[in-house]
């Protein structure tokens, strides 16, 4: 490991760099957004824009999202995605069984909740009270079924020369 | 196959995390801050190992494992639990682990080849020597309880071999998609179990005739930590327990169960779903009805009565208990992807299986099921093993090939060349396996 050349070429070097550039962006939206939903939980009633810097300023920490193990808007530890709702899930579904559980699984929303009904009857599930409908949100949105037919093809094939 | 170096990334990163990032990687990070890479070669070495590029370098502190290489720590896993490393872990609380088909080669599934469904968490202190099996409920003249030391020193030593299937082996295919661990191909294996009848001690015990249905307990617990919990605790009716082959195990493949396979004692049921066969024995209840227990009732392990449209809601009194898994069969060589030469004869292997049926014919087709060529197929070892089959191939030109392979029961059933009949839970697909070929 002590030869200094660069093992990506610099095209890949560059779409790196668009990417890392896109995701910088992105990060600020992400922020834009966090200060939006944080200000109206703060002042319902709405405010002035006049004091909305501030409130950026003062009420949104700096997120770092290597320090939080977040790698192409995947939490790695887990494997959720991340997107509104993420935290309550990891919060409230990785208390008895792992994330892999949660993330193997797709339903649609009305599966979800049949899903966790289930498991409150039966496996000693909290009532999720409010957190519910978002949590519900979230894994209709990101663990929704995908449309497989009767049979699917073979994928994932991976190729080898067969010994004589 | 080709020497692969291995380094224990992780006990490097234990000892001294910022010199293992020099080692590894080359990175050097800020001796200051601990940020950063010092020299770009660090951040391209740690890119082309996780497969793209790292976003937020400069933010990465020094020494911290990127998380995708924790992803490595499913091998450490995999070995602690004595499992082969190209085991696919599907849930590792509670563990759910699946073998690809190409290694469930062996005629007797060896330990670290066989798939793991826990339901719970495993016991995790066993002392053999206090170990007992208490035998009640409605329809027992009076509990009785043994020691292991009793069962194996009253009882007639017997072994077969026994396939357990999961219920839900195949559950990953399913339109819409079934609730569950998504097991693929892999959760079946045929060890060979050492133990005593359990209709030897039944008879001992003394069961009446209103006796309808056997209940096991086990000594794991439930994933919420209550320990007043039961995890699971299914059963078999009467006839089925008290077959020759219904055991109460203290052995498999000659040596003690291992304990994620229920250490120090099993009731193993060959040929139902693999979920009757209660691990870490405790206590069996002769019951005068259907046993009751966790994961008897509801979707579990049931499927409806009669056939449904795929994902119509089923009425919990339209669900029927699963008994005899169906006819099946695995391609256990080559491994799916193999590339040959034309003119080459492609030597196929594999096992097949019926439940508590036999298979009487195995066939193999290399064009969709158009047409189908008969494979040799041996008897089993003894009732309820699965059984060998082997066949070879040719293929007439070049190109993309799929083998598919269809047993047969000895009723005359074969296998669907598609995903039968849908059911909540995604049990019972029994579809022919297949695997790709390349003909060049
Ligand atoms: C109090 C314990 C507990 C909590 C908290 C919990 N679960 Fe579960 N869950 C279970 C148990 C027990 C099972 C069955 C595990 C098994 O069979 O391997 C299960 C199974 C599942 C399954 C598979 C369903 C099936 O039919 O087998 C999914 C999906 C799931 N849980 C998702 C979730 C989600 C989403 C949450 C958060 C809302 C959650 N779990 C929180 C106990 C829990």
């Amino acid at each position: 490991m002590s030869d200094d050349k660069p093992i990506i070429s610099p095209e890949q070097r560059a779409a790196y760099d668009r990417v890392n550039t896109m995701l910088n962006r992105l990060t600020l939206v992400a922020v834009g957004i966090v200060v939006v939903v944080v200000t109206l939980m703060f002042f319902p009633q709405g405010l002035d824009l006049g004091t909305a810097d501030q409130v950026a300023a003062t009420e949104v920490p700096e997120v770092d999202p290597l320090e939080e193990g977040i790698v192409d808007g995947i939490h790695v530890e887990t494997g959720f995605v991340v997107d509104e709702g993420w935290e309550l899930v990891r919060a409230n579904c990785t208390a008895c069984h792992s994330s892999k559980l949660v993330t193997q699984n797709r339903a649609d929303r009305a599966g979800w909740e049949s899903m966790i009904r289930w498991m409150q009857e039966t496996q000693k599930l909290w009532d999720l009270g409010e957190n519910e409908p978002i949590i519900l949100d979230y894994l209709a949105k990101h663990y929704a079924p995908q449309r497989k037919g009767r049979r699917a093809r073979l994928t994932h094939i991976e190729w080898y020369e067969l010994e004589p | 196959m080709k020497e692969k170096k291995t380094v224990n990334i992780h006990r490097l990163y234990a000892e001294d995390p910022i010199e293992a990032d020099r080692l590894l990687f080359g990175r050097e990070s800020d001796p200051v801050s601990r940020r950063g890479f010092l020299r770009r070669t660090g951040l391209s070495a740690m890119a082309a190992v996780l497969g793209g590029p790292i976003v937020f370098a400069e933010h990465m502190p020094g020494g911290l494992l990127p998380a995708l290489l924790l992803q490595d720590g499913n091998e450490e896993a995999l070995k602690k639990l004595g499992k082969h490393t190209g085991l696919t872990i599907l849930n590792d609380k509670p563990w759910n682990i699946e073998t690809p088909a190409h290694l469930l080669d062996d005629e007797v599934t060896p330990a670290d080849r066989m798939f793991l469904r826990n339901n719970g968490l495993m016991p995790t202190s066993i002392d053999p020597a206090t170990w007992t099996l208490t035998i009640d409920g409605e329809a027992v003249t009076k509990p009785v309880s043994f020691t292991l030391a009793e069962l194996k020193q009253k009882f007639t030593h017997h072994s077969y071999r026994l396939v357990l299937e999961c219920g839900g082996n195949g559950r990953a295919e399913f339109d819409p998609p079934a609730k569950g661990n998504q097991w693929t191909v892999g959760a079946v294996q045929c060890a060979e179990w050492t133990g005593v009848r359990l209709k030897d001690v039944l008879n001992a015990v003394g069961v009446k005739s209103n006796a309808v249905y056997i209940g096991y307990y086990g000594g794991d617990t439930h994933l919420s930590g209550d320990p007043d919990k039961v995890v699971i605790s299914r059963g078999v009716p009467m006839a089925k327990a008290l077959e020759d082959e219904t055991l109460l195990a203290f052995a498999m493949n000659g040596k003690d169960i291992p304990l994620a396979h229920g250490h120090p004692l099993r009731l193993v049921v060959g040929g139902w779903p693999a979920s009757a066969s209660g691990k870490w024995l405790k206590r069996i209840a002769i019951r005068d009805r259907v046993h009751d227990g966790p994961k008897m009732t509801g979707d579990s392990y049931r499927v409806p009565c009669k056939p449904v449209e795929p994902g119509e809601k089923v009425p919990d009194e339209g669900m029927c208990i699963i008994e005899s898994m169906p006819v099946k069969s695995v391609i256990t060589s080559p491994k799916s992807g193999a590339i040959l030469d034309k003119g080459r004869t492609l030597e196929l292997r594999g096992h097949a299986w019926a439940g508590d049926l036999s298979v009487k014919r195995m066939e193999v087709s290399i064009d969709f099921g158009a047409s189908w060529q008969a494979a040799d197929l041996k008897p089993a070892h003894n009732r309820l093993a699965w059984q060998r089959w082997t066949a070879n191939v040719k293929f007439p030109e070049t190109g993309y090939y799929e083998v598919w392979a269809r047993a047969t029961d000895s009723s005359g059933r074969s296998q669907p060349m598609v995903v039968p009949g849908w059911n909540p839970k995604g049990y019972l697909n029994n579809a022919t396996h297949r695997i790709a070929v390349r003909v060049r």
